[in-house]
């Protein structure tokens, strides 16, 4: 159901962007120009909000904003990346945040409890589970089950951020019991240690072993084992500048938006 | 000379300087939720963490104690060329922000590190992720503290009680033993229990270099940074007792020993 109510809300949302300018289409080209042409009469979008993003949006969500500064001269995008779990904490402690993202739907729970945000979340994207290793998989690694083997020295994020939770629902799931090496406060400090060569497996996110580089591979999860991470974003309530704010989520929900998720490695919801 | 009243405008900026850090202490004192402060404490992750920190700040003290005397001994009593620059390293961490000290161990002692690749090909030892490995950012961070602390001390010293034992045959070794140390005790003890203050507060060097694990890296910061998102009455309370501990150390410090007045 929350999946459908999703939709509808992306649907609004794209279809708000188009409405004002002539027929909806769905060509890409005649949404841009669409986009474009429908505020000869509002005022240009300018100023700047600061997005709050679970860790894993890190590269995704500068691109975003990179795009939307091209499309917008005088906006600007600060972001704040981090667990989602501090990040909630961070906002519900009344950090200025104009726009949240988390990488699950309970540490958006907590600030649609906390009455923080504008509006219903929409989850924007999904992401699945990867295990990363060093380039060219020196351990072998071949699955979740290799992650037992002693001596190895394997880093998962910590069991109160998602990717952590995520990573232990699928170990479950394969009926695996690992002994991390440490847990770490993020997914990309998981990433940074396999990166570093500290640590020989982590269980992290594809965009995350996409984003690393040549220095990191991937071993794929089956899909039986996999856990389905899906991503809620939300205007918080208290913004500064609701219209940049919006612009910045309808943007992500937009066929554009969501194009430049997908280069990233991130699933449609 | 004394001034019996301070203008206004200075004791109002005093005032509000006290306030900036008071606050924070009341902030806590009122959030925490006294019921369950107890059991909040005596969880066993919080436990876990307090016996981790105990057990590292005194350990990293000790290796303070075995590595930093001796350093402040030199610094104080011979001159080097380049004595300046080598006191400057060895203070370094004071001022530097301690996760970069945590990136600065990982790529010297972590498994791909300058010294780290070597003992782990040679002894097959790895630093990271181990208990060691906590202690080792907890004395880089606080060790400092106890070398300048103990300098000071042993530059303070009258000299002519060394000349004296020097004069009556003692060798040098002996002197120190026997002379030096008696005399620096007190900013000996001041050092040290300085030094094991700041270790058990060292957050940044240990999350980066020594990761994040109950019983064995995670210490009494990390367990509250955890605890702030999942259970921050938890992270309140223990909060409340690191503060307190170390306000208690400088408190007695102060009236004491040290004598900045």
């Amino acid at each position: 159901m929350n999946r459908l109510l999703t939709l509808a809300i992306a649907v609004a949302a794209v279809g708000g962007a188009c409405g004002g300018a002539g027929p909806a289409t769905s060509s890409p080209t005649a949404m841009v120009a669409a986009s474009a042409a429908a505020s000869p009469t509002q005022v240009p979008l300018a100023g700047s909000i600061t997005v709050f993003a679970g860790s894993s949006l890190t590269d995704a969500f500068k691109k975003a904003g990179e795009q939307l500064r091209l499309r917008s001269p005088g906006t600007d995008f600060v972001f704040n990346f981090g667990s989602s779990s501090t990040l909630a904490t961070q906002i519900i402690n009344g950090a200025p945040a104009d726009v949240f993202a988390s990488a699950d739907d309970a540490n958006m729970q907590k600030i649609v409890d906390a009455k923080l945000t504008d509006g219903t979340p929409a989850v924007f994207v999904s992401n699945r589970l990867q295990i990363a290793v060093a380039a060219g998989n020196p351990k072998g690694i071949t699955g979740l089950v290799d992650l037992a083997k002693t001596g190895l020295i394997v880093v998962l994020a910590a069991p109160t951020v998602p990717a952590g939770k995520y990573a232990l629902e699928a170990l479950q799931k394969a009926g695996v019991t690992v002994r991390p090496a440490s847990q770490e406060v993020d997914v990309r400090a998981v990433l940074n240690k396999v990166t570093l060569g500290e640590a020989d497996a982590g269980i992290v996110y594809v965009t995350d072993v996409r984003s690393a580089g040549a220095k990191v591979a991937g071993v794929d999860i089956p899909e039986q084992h996999q856990v389905l991470a899906r991503y809620p974003i939300a205007v918080v309530k208290e913004t500064k500048n609701a219209r940049l704010a919006k612009a910045y989520v309808d943007y992500l929900l937009s066929e554009d938006g969501q194009k430049l998720l997908a280069e990233f490695g991130f699933s449609k919801p | 000379m004394r001034a019996a009243r301070p203008p206004f405008a200075i004791a109002a900026l005093a005032a509000i300087g006290v306030a900036f850090f008071a606050l924070p202490l009341v902030g806590l004192i009122y959030r925490v939720s006294w019921q369950t402060a107890l059991s909040d404490l005596f969880t066993a992750e919080a436990l876990l963490a307090l016996r981790l920190s105990l057990f590292v700040s005194i350990a990293a003290t000790a290796l303070g104690l075995l590595l930093g005397v001796p350093l402040a001994w030199i610094y104080a009593r011979v001159a080097f060329p380049g004595r300046n620059v080598v006191r400057a390293l060895t203070t370094l961490p004071m001022v530097l922000p301690p996760v970069v000290g945590g990136v600065a161990l990982l790529v010297a002692f972590g498994r791909r590190g300058l010294v780290g690749e070597w003992l782990d090909a040679g002894f097959g030892l790895r630093i990271p992720f181990t208990t060691a490995a906590t202690v080792m950012a907890a004395t880089f961070v606080s060790m400092p503290f106890l070398v300048l602390t103990v300098e000071a001390g042993i530059r303070s010293i009258d000299h002519r009680y060394e000349e004296a034992a020097r004069t009556l045959g003692a060798s040098q070794w002996r002197i120190f033993r026997q002379v030096t140390l008696p005399l620096v005790a007190p900013s000996l003890f001041a050092g040290a229990v300085l030094c094991w203050a700041r270790a058990l507060g060292e957050f940044g060097a240990t999350i980066t270099f020594a990761g994040n694990l109950p019983g064995v890296t995670q210490t009494l910061p990390l367990a509250v940074y955890i605890a702030m998102e999942t259970r921050p009455e938890v992270a309140i309370v223990l909060s409340l007792v690191l503060l307190l501990v170390s306000l208690a150390v400088l408190v007695a410090l102060r009236d004491r020993y040290l004598r900045l007045d």
